[in-house]
């Protein structure tokens, strides 16, 4: 911090010591101000921000120590001086348990001025950093955003409001790459827990006995390489969340474990006899259809229940094609802004295929050709040839599969052609003027829909 | 052109100011006119505290200021303070006229230790520069080797060099041109740099 942005204000009735510190401070080059009393020095702290503020005890009307609660009302975080002329242990020790950082008595050794405001202001450096560090975390604590204008992912957020504010178990269910991880962030984020870790467990990713492990960890010696106790991630995720993806790839035995534990919140480490209680609430997630799992005997019927007292569908990209363009410019600014790249845009030709494709990927699909496309891509556009899909499919033939869909798409297609013309797109179409516009009135169309659709 | 009053106020020994005046001609470019202003210095005394009121020797010292004169440094040799603090070695009205510094706290006898001329001309010359400083604006400087630099005791002047550190030169537009040495030598602390 440079010297003149930090604000220290004087208080103290005697004007010669208001002056002389006044002077002092002055050629240090802070800012600095003066009140004669309490009641002028609440009134520069309403108008002025001040780092430090040294106060007489003694002064007519409200004292110090009362003008140093008010202060610490207004701001707990302003550091305090208390200056006086005669010491007093009580009156110290007072000043102190309210919160003053140093006592000090008239006249200082300027050097100890010099070292207490020093000090001063370290402390006030730690306060406003810890601050700004504490406001960075719960940005980071904010997942990547879930990016949609579409009536289906409104509606997804909605329940995700919903059963953040509970602790219920919650199921999110979708096609790979459909964001669910994102969803089970976003809930945590919003939920009481937030304070506390997500820990996110990739149940396929195991072989059973190491998700065992993973889970539960062990005691030293438990097995052949257990070296050292391990915590597991239930442990982990004491008071935060547990988010269990995958869940339909567990094996039977590991179903009946998991069931104990959520019901319990109770465990043992793997070789211990120990039971650890633990807090956490669980989200699972899993892209298979677990009653069709059930029906089959692989999944227990008791476990889906107990996993499943909310659940989520994500659809797919392809139901709700009007969030591509939304989530391919989430992603360009994104990583535009990490690559330090000025791309701004898509070409409106780029944007069509955007749209025209079926993303089997979903959401990653879409990351994974935007960053692709932003590391090839020159110029501030990213045009057609900067595309590259991994499992290209034919070209649909419109924008929507119902007749309604199909039948909209067209009229503004025609629309786009005769720019806007009603009597020439009619003619067109081979429908009357009239039924025309009935039909840009129920689809809602707008002039500013043409040649923008897909933008 | 506007020149600098060297005003020995209550100055046993005036053979420092010859070598200040020079010191100071030479930093700040403006000539220097020893003058004696009149100055009740025991309306200043403190008698709990047995030391003087630099506020109140500044005050009477820039009642009624020369018209040509673009500062006015008064030294003495009685121990200063300013009521909050329990001494100082100078005082300086910050981008004003008046600046006021003691030699009293500058002599090693102060601190007990045999006396030296050297160190003692070469401590005024610091804090008269620094206190003249705060007088051009200047305020403190965390460059260690500025004589802008904060010394709150007497050990801190003899760490600092007497010159002004190129930022502060440029904050009140001394050319480095026109600073270099014009022939005049300052052996004693050449040496310790």
């Amino acid at each position: 911090m440079k010297p003149e942005e930090i604000g220290i204000l004087i208080v103290d009735d005697e004007a010669s010591v208001r002056d002389s510190l006044y002077q002092w401070f002055m050629a240090d080059g802070y800012r600095v101000g003066t009140a004669d009393d309490a009641i002028s020095a609440l009134k520069k702290l309403q108008e002025n921000p001040w780092d430090i503020i040294l106060l007489d005890i003694k002064m007519p009307g409200m004292d110090g120590i009362e003008l140093q609660h008010r202060i610490k009302e207004i701001d707990r975080n302003i550091v305090t001086i208390i200056i006086t002329a005669y010491a007093s242990v009580d009156t110290a020790i007072k000043a102190l348990k309210d919160g003053a950082f140093d006592y000090v008595t008239k006249p200082i050794d300027p050097d100890d001025l010099s070292r207490l405001i020093r000090n001063a202001i370290e402390k006030r450096k730690l306060v406003t950093e810890n601050i700004q560090l504490r406001q960075q975390i719960e940005e980071l604590m904010l997942p990547d955003e879930v990016v949609g204008e579409s009536p289906a992912i409104k509606k997804v957020m909605e329940t995700v409001n919903t059963v953040a504010k509970t602790d219920s178990t919650v199921m999110i269910l979708g096609e790979s790459g459909t964001g669910k991880e994102l969803i089970a962030r976003a809930i945590h984020s919003r939920s009481a827990r937030r304070y506390f870790p997500i820990i996110t467990i990739n149940c396929g990713a195991y072989p059973e006995g190491l998700l065992e492990s993973e889970l539960f960890g062990h005691e030293k010696g438990s097995f052949t390489g257990a070296m050292y106790r391990r915590k597991g991630k239930l442990e982990m995720a004491d008071k935060g969340t547990l988010f269990l993806d995958e869940i339909g790839n567990i094996s039977e035995k590991m179903q009946m474990d998991l069931l104990r534990v959520i019901e319990t919140k109770k465990f043992t480490r793997l070789g211990g006899d120990k039971t650890i209680d633990v807090d956490f609430r669980v989200i699972s997630a899993t892209n298979k259809d677990l009653e069709k799992a059930i029906k089959e005997e692989s999944f227990r019927e008791d476990l889906y229940y107990r996993l499943n007292v909310f659940s989520i569908v994500l659809p797919p990209l392809r139901e709700r094609r009007t969030d591509i363009p939304l989530i391919a410019k989430y992603f360009l600014s994104k990583y535009a802004e990490s690559m330090n790249k000025k791309v701004t845009s898509f070409s409106p030709q780029a944007m069509e295929m955007f749209t025209e494709y079926d993303w089997p990927g979903n959401i990653r699909e879409v990351r994974n050709v935007v960053e692709r496309a932003l590391v090839v891509a020159k110029g501030n556009q990213i045009q057609v040839d900067d595309l590259s899909f991994p499992f290209p499919s034919p070209p649909r033939p419109s924008g929507g599969e119902s007749l309604e869909e199909v039948e909209k798409e067209q009229i503004l297609k025609i629309l786009n052609q005769t720019k806007g013309n009603i009597a020439q797109a009619a003619e067109i179409l081979k429908i009357s003027r009239l039924t025309l516009y009935n039909k840009i009135e129920k689809y809602h169309l707008r002039k500013d829909d043409l040649n923008k659709h897909y933008s | 052109m506007s020149d600098i009053y060297i005003v020995p106020i209550e100055l046993e020994d005036h053979s420092y100011l010859e070598t200040l005046e020079k010191f100071i001609f030479n930093t700040f470019h403006l000539k220097t006119i020893r003058r004696e202003i009149k100055i009740n210095l025991q309306d200043t005394f403190d008698q709990n505290r047995v030391q003087y009121n630099s506020s109140l020797i500044l005050r009477q010292l820039i009642t009624s200021p020369p018209p040509d004169a673009e500062k006015i440094l008064g030294v003495l040799d009685v121990d200063l303070f300013i009521p909050i603090l329990t001494f100082v070695f100078g005082e300086a009205q910050l981008k004003g006229i008046g600046a006021v510094v003691s030699t009293q706290r500058l002599h090693n006898r102060f601190y007990g230790l045999p006396e030296n001329r050297e160190v003692t001309t070469d401590r005024l010359l610091k804090e008269a520069v620094h206190e003249l400083g705060h007088t051009f604006g200047l305020v403190h400087c965390l460059q260690p080797k500025c004589v802008m630099n904060s010394s709150t005791y007497v050990e801190n002047i003899d760490q600092k060099s007497a010159e002004l550190c190129p930022l502060c030169q440029k904050s009140i537009k001394i050319e480095k041109s026109r600073s270099a040495n014009k022939g005049f030598q300052f052996p004693w602390w050449g040496k310790k740099q």
